[in-house]
């Protein structure tokens, strides 16, 4: 495990510079939990302070501080891409593994749905859903929402490794030995995809990550829970471009952007890394 | 033919059962939530004025009839489907009495072009460029793209949208970033009217070709690079086949295959981006309209525009899949 990652520290750039903007970013982000003021509340400091020595990111229109406020919504914003990612993982290893293994009539009902749940588009029914609940939408049920939306992509690409899986020697061997379907599909063949599903993991967090903000920039969630997007709501309902309070608008901007290049750049070297042939081709072989 | 027709009618069958799927789901949210539309509807309505008793009663039986909640819930999903097929949602309360479908409808045009116009792009520049950056890995101009690529990719549409809105609204303001056109034109068929469009779509468009781009740029590159090391490759330039033969016909297009699959399942995608590009530029299209809708609470309008907008989605879907078979002769033959 060790030895993997100083190798694609040292010979894959993309995976170094994501890693540091992560880091960056989830060092940040932890500063929260020793956070001197309570982020939730309003008018504890001087409004509208530029960037000082005192106020490392300013100080917004409703008095607070923008550096502990910025840690908890970053903490807040990743937590929600990590939650919607296990939940939505379960999902695609679920019917991923089954779809490949037992073949037949489950394999094609369930690429049927997945096929469906590919096709529908997601945002409007994010809305339809937030239309619905309004003040009932916490970010824990937005969160199940999205899991429930955020797996078949991945299933496919699961079941696809999972097909090349059922016809191997060691699963003939595992279901002579009287192992069950379950335990095979655990025990056997799991590991073998847990690549994908760490890859998926960063892609997933990137996708719900991206539309939490956008619902909550448009005022569609818990407004009072500090989030990237509900930053950006609060500094758009009070004009902060018009009126000059730039930072913001442009510190939060840069954090997200950082975050997802992170993660972005550590999917894709990681699904680089699962690819035998272009890892050979980075090592110069 | 006979593989082509098969193709077709999963394809079509697909299509439809996304469109029963989605639709129901819409019905379902809406109807198993907690949320009674008809008292929603009336503390809205109530909310700014002072009104008598006797026309709350009455509005309150009013639309009590209108949304038929009364029903039980099966016989109101039967209700639901047959006034969907006839086009009809009911009057929106946005702009009352308006029906709902007149104002989607009128709205539809702006999103279908701004989509496809769009997606085109970028599916062109993106295949293209990646294409190219596969066959001439060394080449500097392209390892640049590549990079500027991984840094925009993976930014979401809002955020994208929103820099473009600063950077040409606030720091360098030379193009339109709000509406569809401007004030002063009379719409119809005349060059101011075409021109001020055409600046009108230049922002929201670029934020979604921007975006956009990215991954098929790295999808193509990630293809051709496989491709390259076939046998037949090798093969076609030892022969001394033309370079541009090697790269159009036999390279590219064998790539392009899974980029089209790619294609028709990003689109759900990309209309959520194109939603959300419509709402920061303001762009009169279905996204704009969604979302007055729900800070209006208007309940038939909301419905309307997410049954269209997943309807429109599955025959988009399924009119790129049809072309499928222009690209690989495989499934014509059989």
């Amino acid at each position: 495990m060790f030895a993997v990652f100083r190798d694609l520290i040292r010979y894959n750039i993309e995976f170094a510079i994501g890693l540091m903007l992560v880091s960056v970013v989830v060092i940040f982000a932890s500063l929260s939990f020793f956070s001197p003021v309570d982020p939730s509340l309003i008018y504890t400091t001087i409004p509208d302070q530029p960037p000082s020595w005192q106020y490392w990111f300013g100080t917004n229109s409703r008095g607070q501080d923008m550096f502990w406020q910025l840690s908890t919504a970053l903490r807040n914003s990743l937590t929600f891409g990590i939650i919607v990612a296990v939940i939505s993982r379960v999902i695609s290893i679920t019917v991923g593994l089954l779809s490949g293994y037992v073949g037949g009539w489950v394999d094609r009902g369930l690429m049927f749905v997945n096929d469906i749940f590919v096709a529908v588009p997601i945002f409007p029914v994010l809305v339809l859903f937030y239309f619905v609940l309004r003040n009932n939408m916490d970010s824990l049920t937005l969160a199940l929402i999205m899991a429930c939306f955020g797996w078949p992509f991945d299933a496919r690409l699961i079941r696809s490794v999972a097909l090349g899986l059922k016809h191997r020697e060691f699963t003939r061997h595992a279901v002579f030995a009287g192992m069950s379907t379950r335990k095979v599909l655990l025990e056997e063949h799991l590991p073998y995809v847990m690549p994908i599903v760490f890859a998926t993991f960063m892609n997933n967090m990137l996708w719900s990550i991206g539309l939490e903000v956008t619902l909550a920039v448009l005022g569609f969630t818990n407004i009072n829970n500090p989030t990237i997007g509900t930053v950006l709501y609060w500094a758009n309902s009070h004009s902060a471009m018009v009126v000059g309070v730039w930072w913001w608008i442009v510190i939060p901007v840069i954090l997200i952007v950082m975050t997802f290049i992170g993660l972005f750049l550590l999917a894709m070297s990681m699904n680089e890394y699962i690819d035998p042939r272009s890892r050979l081709r980075r090592m110069g072989a | 033919m006979h593989g082509y027709l098969l193709f077709v009618a999963r394809r079509a069958l697909l299509m439809l059962a996304v469109i029963f799927a989605g639709v129901s789901l819409t019905f379902l949210v809406t109807h198993l939530s907690p949320i009674n539309p008809v008292e929603a509807a009336l503390g809205r309505m109530t909310a700014r004025s002072v009104s008598n008793p006797e026309a709350i009663v009455a509005m309150r039986a009013a639309l009590t009839e209108l949304y038929g909640v009364e029903a039980p819930i099966w016989s109101q999903y039967i209700n639901f489907w047959t006034r969907l097929v006839q086009g009809d949602l009911g009057p929106s309360l946005l702009a009352f009495p308006t029906p709902a479908m007149t104002l989607v409808m009128r709205a539809m045009p702006w999103t279908v072009t701004l989509l496809t116009v769009a997606t085109l792009i970028t599916f062109v520049i993106g295949n293209l460029m990646g294409g190219l950056a596969g066959y001439n890995q060394n080449n500097k101009f392209l390892k640049a793209f590549g990079i500027v690529a991984i840094a925009i990719q993976p930014v979401p549409y809002y955020i994208v949208a929103f820099v473009l809105l600063i950077i040409f609204g606030f720091l360098w303001p030379v193009l339109p970033i709000s509406g569809g056109f401007a004030m002063n034109v009379t719409p119809g068929m005349n060059w101011p009217y075409v021109s001020s469009v055409l600046q009108h779509a230049i922002l929201p468009a670029m934020s979604l070709v921007l975006v956009g781009f990215g991954g098929w740029f790295l999808g193509m590159r990630a293809l051709v690079s496989n491709v390259v090391t076939e046998d037949y490759v090798t093969y076609a330039e030892l022969a001394g086949v033309q370079r541009s033969t090697i790269v159009g016909g036999y390279v590219m297009r064998n790539a392009l295959v899974p980029q089209l699959t790619a294609l028709a399942m990003a689109l759900g995608g990309v209309f959520s981006g194109t939603v959300i590009t419509e709402q920061v530029f303001n762009y009169p299209g279905l996204g704009s309209l969604l979302i007055d809708a729900v800070n209006a609470g208007d309940y038939s309008l909301v419905l309307a525009v997410s049954t269209v907008s997943v309807t429109a989605v599955a025959i988009a879907i399924f009119i790129v899949d049809l072309l499928h078979p222009l690209l690989d002769p495989r499934i014509r033959a059989e």
